[in-house]
């Protein structure tokens, strides 16, 4: 069992480098790929396709990794959590909370100082901010509600509430803010900057730290709370936890790049279907490579054509099928 | 020596402000290497009071002591070293294997990263073979019977390594060789590993047999703890059970119904014939009489009845009912 583990990660971790290579090699100008070893390696680093690979490739294809990993794990944690295989930070509103928060970010831009506003923090803040806070609701209720189906349907409204408030809010604003906003919803992977990585990159760190560091206890919430209290786990701290680390992580990515759907649903099933097991310390790293492989296939389909897709459709192309065939296998 | 006891317990639920107490003044004790059942009609507190003991809920008043440690000074990690539960609750996990589930059980004394030495290893797998499952070991947990998730959840309990275990209806929806094999189980483990296991159940027949001790818990006698067989003679469970319908049979310790008794006979004849003939009787409202007008004699093939030789039991009951 642990070697058939093993092989799978070294496999997994060569299809994911392989995958970030294309994904820099390909798009609308080819770099070939001596070309991007001597741009890494400081020797003949001119021009054009060296400012390409750098400012731009790089850091979109760095940000496809950080997406797919942080929604999949996310998404682990939700179906854990929950104990429902359909249960995903997009579904429970975690998205839309983020949505909204940026929407107030954006539209009330012309409130707030322009410092404030660019800086990234702004935006990524009131993702987190707003994910958290749909999520807090949703855990809240959950004290409540102990049938899982309730309590999706539960966080179903609450991110059609806070949908409902953007659409009030967009009514508000002017045609350059809600162009923008609606721009960011589309999901785009190459808005985030080096700058914005220095941001990004340690809020993902600290969420993905976050989730290994719960991986035991996570193994326990399985068994159903009432068990995992019997092994001595606290579930409110846990939940407390669980919380926070998917509102780093859905909700950073989604404050970067736009909301992306179904990542978070599909990558936990797939994980578990690949590796045969319940162990969280092998799903979590599992979720990791596999999400990002994903998000690299679906970056690279989406520059095929002349013009960028956005990345939340070709997601949703991937994912949806998914959703399908866990419904069927389950009957 | 009494390893949980309890002391001017109260239970119950609380709910805004209002308090809805199920069993009041209890005072318990749970010795180690004995197998007790708690026993009670419906409603009558079995679920609260196992929650309770197990720290899962707060008593209302009183206390409830492990090893003369307050309980509900424990954290939930020092809890977890000395109770171990099995519960109602269904347990599901896509992809966990026999083996994933009992490891669970080492929670609260793994590391962080919940790898297994080697004697963590073979301890899980000795306990595995104790509920008799090393050949499913490497199952998975949808390919079990009902019965082999049982074991399963009880291994898991028992690789908790606690001096207690506490189990919530083990035996429900089992059949019976899986129900008897249980209780055979666990009175086993008891007496072999010096554990204190309690267990609710409604196998009033199975808990007489297996149990060392009875908790007889009632809404309108509190609970009764004794040995089953003096629980019998004081007649206990007929309080405990008090209805209409039904009494305690003490002479073979099950339920029996009481039906309106509408005749009288006079039964006499062979032994092992006479006890599935009364019962016959009894369902069709014959009372039992000696000397009644209507003499049933039951003989080694047959029943004569008013001297007319009958071969079946129906045909009795059509010739009673024409009387």
């Amino acid at each position: 069992m642990k070697s058939r583990s093993l092989i799978l990660f070294i496999a997994l971790s060569l299809l994911a480098i392989g995958l970030f290579l294309s994904d820099l090699a390909w798009g609308s100008i080819h770099i070939s790929l001596s070309e991007i070893i001597s741009v890494f390696f400081g020797k003949g680093a001119e021009g054009i396709n060296s400012e390409i690979l750098l400012n731009f490739r790089l850091p979109k294809a760095i940000t496809a990794v950080l997406a797919g990993a942080s929604l999949s794990v996310a998404g682990l944690m939700m179906q854990t959590l929950f104990r429902n295989p359909l249960a995903d930070p997009y579904i429970l509103g975690v998205s839309s909370g983020a949505s909204l928060g940026v929407a107030l970010v954006m539209m009330a831009a012309a409130f707030l100082p322009v410092a404030f506003v660019s800086s990234g923090w702004a935006l990524i803040a009131a993702a987190i901010i707003g994910a958290s806070i749909v999520l807090v609701l949703v855990v809240g209720v959950s004290f409540k509600v102990n049938n899982a189906v309730s309590l999706l349907i539960v966080g179903i409204m609450f991110g059609t509430i806070a949908s409902s408030f953007v659409s009030v809010l967009q009514n508000f604003s002017n045609p350059d803010a809600i162009k923008l906003f609606v721009m960011w919803t589309f999901g785009s992977l190459s808005a985030v900057t080096w700058n914005y990585m220095t941001v990004l990159l340690p809020v993902v760190l600290v969420g993905l730290g976050l989730a290994f560091y719960l991986q035991k206890k996570l193994d326990g919430l399985l068994l159903g709370e009432n068990y995992a209290r019997g092994l001595g786990i606290s579930i409110t701290k846990i939940r407390f936890l669980i919380v926070l680390a998917t509102g780093l992580l859905a909700g950073g990515i989604t404050a970067f790049t736009g909301p992306i759907a179904f990542v978070g649903v599909a990558i936990p099933h797939i994980a578990r279907g690949v590796f045969r097991t319940s162990l969280h310390r092998i799903l979590l790293p599992a979720c990791v490579l596999l999400g990002a492989s994903l998000l690299l296939v679906c970056d690279i389909i989406s520059q095929i054509p002349t013009y960028t897709l956005p990345i939340n459709t070709i997601s949703a192309l991937f994912g949806a099928p998914i959703i399908i065939w866990i419904i069927l296998k389950r009957r | 020596m009494s390893i949980l006891t309890t002391q001017n317990l109260s239970i119950g639920y609380s709910k805004k402000g209002k308090t809805d107490i199920i069993q009041s003044d209890l005072q318990l004790s749970l010795r180690a290497g004995e197998l007790v059942c708690l026993i009670g009609p419906n409603g009558s507190g079995k679920s609260t009071l196992l929650r309770t003991l197990a720290g899962l809920q707060k008593p209302l008043a009183g206390k409830t002591k492990i090893d003369g440690d307050e309980t509900a000074k424990l954290s939930q990690h020092e809890k977890a070293l000395l109770i171990a539960l099995v519960l109602t609750e269904r347990v599901d996990i896509e992809n966990a294997t026999v083996y994933n589930i009992v490891s669970l059980g080492r929670h609260p004394h793994s590391s962080w990263w919940g790898n297994m030495s080697e004697e963590e290893d073979a301890f899980i797998h000795e306990v595995i073979a104790m509920v008799h499952l090393e050949h499913k070991a490497h199952s998975f947990l949808s390919e079990l019977s009902d019965g082999e998730r049982q074991r399963a959840m009880i291994a898991k309990a028992l690789a908790q390594d606690t001096p207690i275990i506490l189990l919530d209806e083990p035996t429900a929806h089992l059949d019976l060789p899986n129900r008897v094999e249980i209780m055979l189980l666990l009175h086993k483990l008891a007496h072999k590993t010096q554990k204190a296991i309690l267990l609710s159940t409604h196998e009033l027949d199975l808990a007489l047999q297996a149990a060392d001790r009875i908790w007889l818990i009632s809404s309108e006698h509190g609970v009764e703890c004794g040995v089953p067989e003096d629980l019998v003679f004081n007649g206990s469970f007929n309080r405990a059970f008090e209805s209409r319908a039904y009494y305690f049979n003490a002479a073979n310790g099950n339920f029996s119904m009481n039906y309106p008794m509408t005749k009288s006979v006079w039964v006499s004849g062979d032994k092992t014939r006479m006890y599935w003939t009364l019962r016959a009787l009894a369902r069709a409202g014959c009372m039992v009489e000696q000397n009644a007008a209507v003499h049933i004699l039951v003989t080694e093939d047959g029943w004569q009845m008013n001297n007319e030789d009958i071969s079946t039991i129906e045909e009795l009951l059509n010739k009673l009912n024409d009387l």
